[in-house]
């Protein structure tokens, strides 16, 4: 496996930000200005636009440079900015008035159907799909709403050396080869094999996404699951991926008293050697890397699967859309493509893969071409099914998204709780069941 | 000029006739409109941010709205069933008992430091500002501090071996039998101050004269306590309950920050907001809030009823 060449030369390649990306943006530079000029020319269009970002960190920093940068080609255009530090719930209670910005990210937890009522169409699916991949999660009746400003894989970040400390050469593969790994890590080093980031919460919900990977199969998520009653059942996705968590609890290979755990200092334990493994996303990487004393030490890997394909997911990140209240959208319009095709930040600041088709592939992608490692988009609901994981989901209160049951895992598996995980599975798969046949007699 | 309007005349002819003006009116309809236009702001404020929100609460509680949907179907009052016939919604006011009981805890701490403050002792000043001060901090605040006061080897930790009771130690916050006890250890930090505020203006309130007269028959302090300051301040002791107990089952900011209502510490606010906003249920977290506020009328509906009887 090329796997610690391929972090060097990823963690190479990252840690210098906005310098090592102008090539990338350069070269997706024609393809924006093509799809502007078909509206109007640049200076022709005016007017104030207020951009609403997650990024409180950046705002004044990064945001104020892309900002000059844009008022370069865009002169009469005036962007503010407003950064929500809690944006999700912030965003959703302002979105009752017709006062949310005119360019915003696409808050999740809205439903897909309903995002006609606040956003305004960018272009048939059909047509900016040929630009930009990752279009379908945000798209009704075959207009997009939405542009992802990053893609985002998921997976595990470890450290490398806490690994090679512990004597394992080759990264596990397997569920059996993973939870061995841990143990071995708990036997022969002092560091935290697994840590779940518990207190936290929202941490725990990036285990949903290596669904895909355990199912080994993209249809699993938006396609198989919906059409069966037996989400959670032995045997199952589901099952599979939250038994490595409740194994891992009970074994004693997760963090001493997960109460009390803390996202920030997590970051830095595991940069410097004190956690062995957390399953993440890719964001999370620049965030790792840029507490290390030594970023070559982290790494990331495929989520452990019994798979025979293993499949690293690629999912958008927020999506970045126009709000229909908006009185400038030639304004705003001009924003988004700009953001999204020439201010680099889905490779930079984002730290996934630009949506921008054909831009250049992050190197640690690279590394996995001709392996048995694939990264695919996960595959959209079939037409009229769109959001129906959803509406299940949040019938059930069950909360793929959620941490709730992921918490309740670990509390039954380190013996807080009467419930076995097999307990928790069936009530699990009893609320899906019911609220499946509710959801799917009412369409 | 108010003088002379106060008298129904007007000794400045001109003025009047150029115009309109307050000191043309009558001294009752001044009066009237004077009351109306200062109340005006302060009915406006309590109207949209209290009453208003509470129609609609009411009102979002018999459809299935999810937040934020244009159209809401009204379903009648299958909210409501469903919270009355489904266990796992009410099973969390277990949690709030722990509460409760920390109340009573509570006020007893307030009670007795109010009293003691009440006289003469060295540093007063300086422990009423210390005992008050948890009541000026953010609650936000207050989880994060006795998060890292409950952390494996913090700040009790680090304590309790100090003084010797290193063995007492454990988690805190991950045995499910102390975590309750925990959080409502916390809470009790936090609101005693507010308490003890309210307890110590009510003390002193009572005439010196009354415990010098005490003084001279030779009551001690423990029967000026039972017989002087217990009856002077009984109303109030009355009312810090009614508060105390009604924030007992309304506990939401300590364990929502601290735990997010994880390990069997989730309280019913904790819930309603996790259905409201996880799961987009806005119509079933208002039949919750709903609930919630007949809960609390009838509890002190109730204490009002059996204070009463005492009487």
């Amino acid at each position: 496996m090329g796997l610690t060449l391929m972090a060097g030369l990823f963690s190479g390649c990252s840690s210098n930000n906005n310098e090592g990306n102008t090539t990338s943006e350069a070269s997706s530079a024609p393809a924006a200005s093509a799809s502007a000029s078909g509206t109007a020319s640049p200076s022709d269009i005016k007017g104030d636009i207020t951009v609403i970002t997650q990024r409180t960190d950046i705002v004044d920093t990064v945001f104020k440079e892309y900002a000059a940068k844009f008022n370069e080609k865009y002169p009469n255009v005036k962007v503010n900015f407003e950064a929500l530090a809690n944006y999700e719930d912030q965003i959703k209670i302002r979105m009752n008035t017709s006062d949310y910005g005119d360019v915003l990210l696409l808050p999740t937890s809205v439903p897909i159907a309903q995002l006609p009522d606040f956003f305004e169409p960018l272009g048939d699916e059909a047509d900016l799909s040929k630009q930009y991949t990752g279009l379908e999660e945000r798209s009704v009746n075959g207009k997009a709403y939405g542009i992802p400003i990053t893609i985002n894989f998921s997976g595990i970040i470890y450290n490398k050396k806490i690994f090679s400390d512990a004597g394992i050469t080759t990264v596990p593969k397997t569920i059996d080869d993973f939870t061995k790994a841990l143990q071995t890590i708990k036997d022969k080093t002092q560091a935290i094999p697994l840590y779940t980031n518990y207190a936290a919460g929202w941490t725990l919900t990036q285990w949903e996404a290596d669904l895909t990977t355990v199912a080994g199969d993209p249809d699993y998520v938006n396609i198989t699951q919906v059409a069966s009653d037996n989400n959670f059942v032995k045997g199952q996705p589901h099952y599979d991926l939250y038994k490595i968590m409740y194994d891992a609890a009970k074994n004693g290979l997760i963090e001493p008293d997960p109460t009390t755990t803390d996202w920030e200092s997590s970051k830095s334990d595991l940069a410097n050697g004190k956690i062995a493994t957390m399953p993440l996303g890719s964001w999370a990487i620049g965030q790792i890397k840029g507490v290390a004393s030594n970023p070559d030490d982290v790494g990331f890997m495929p989520f452990p699967t019994n798979a025979s394909k293993v499949i690293v997911p690629l999912a958008d990140d927020y999506n970045i859309g126009i709000s229909v209240h908006s009185k400038n959208k030639e304004a705003a319009r001009a924003w988004v493509d700009w953001f999204i095709n020439e201010s680099g930040y889905p490779t930079t600041e984002g730290g996934g893969m630009s949506p921008v088709k054909g831009a250049e592939l992050p190197e640690i992608l690279k590394q996995y071409e001709g392996t048995d490692v694939t990264f695919q988009t996960i595959t959209p609901a079939k037409a009229g099914e769109e959001g129906l994981v959803d509406a299940i989901d949040k019938q059930a209160e069950i909360g793929l998204w959620q941490p709730d049951f992921k918490k309740r895992i670990i509390e039954a598996a380190i013996g807080n709780r009467k419930e076995s995980f097999d307990d928790i599975m069936k009530d699990l798969n009893d609320k899906w069941t019911k609220a499946r046949a509710e959801k799917v007699s009412s369409k | 000029m108010v003088g002379s309007s106060k008298l129904g005349y007007n000794n400045q002819g001109q003025k009047a006739r150029s115009g309109f003006g307050l000191s043309s009116l009558s001294y009752r309809t001044q009066r009237i409109v004077i009351i109306v236009a200062f109340s005006l702001v302060p009915v406006l404020l309590l109207l949209t941010f209290s009453y208003l929100p509470v129609i609609n609460m009411f009102k979002y509680s018999f459809t299935n709205w999810d937040g934020f949907s244009k159209h809401m179907t009204y379903v009648g009052f299958d909210n409501y069933r469903t919270i009355f016939t489904n266990p796992d919604y009410f099973s969390v006011f277990k949690v709030s008992l722990y509460y409760f009981f920390a109340t009573f805890v509570q006020m007893a701490l307030a009670l007795y430091f109010a009293t003691i403050l009440s006289f003469n002792v060295f540093g007063k000043n300086a422990f009423k500002g210390i005992l008050f001060f948890p009541t000026l901090l953010n609650g936000v605040a207050i989880g994060f501090i006795f998060l890292f006061f409950f952390k494996p080897d913090g700040t009790l930790d680090t304590l309790l071996q100090f003084l010797g009771l290193g063995s007492l130690s454990q988690k805190w916050l991950l045995n499910p039998n102390i975590i309750n006890v925990s959080l409502a250890g916390a809470s009790v930090w936090r609101y005693m101050g507010m308490n003890f505020i309210i307890f110590l203006g009510a003390i002193s309130s009572i005439p010196k004269d009354v415990y010098e007269a005490a003084d001279i028959d030779g009551a001690n302090r423990w029967h000026q306590f039972i017989h002087i300051i217990l009856p002077s301040i009984k109303r109030i002791l009355q009312l810090n309950l009614i508060l105390a107990v009604s924030g007992a089952i309304g506990v939401f900011d300590i364990p929502y920050i601290m735990t997010g209502g994880s390990n069997g510490s989730s309280t019913f606010v904790i819930q309603t907001v996790d259905v409201a906003f996880k799961y987009s249920k806005l119509g079933l977290a208002s039949a919750m809030s709903v609930v919630l506020l007949f809960i609390v009328i009838l509890v002190t509906l109730l204490q009002r009823v059996l204070v009463k009887e005492e009487d």
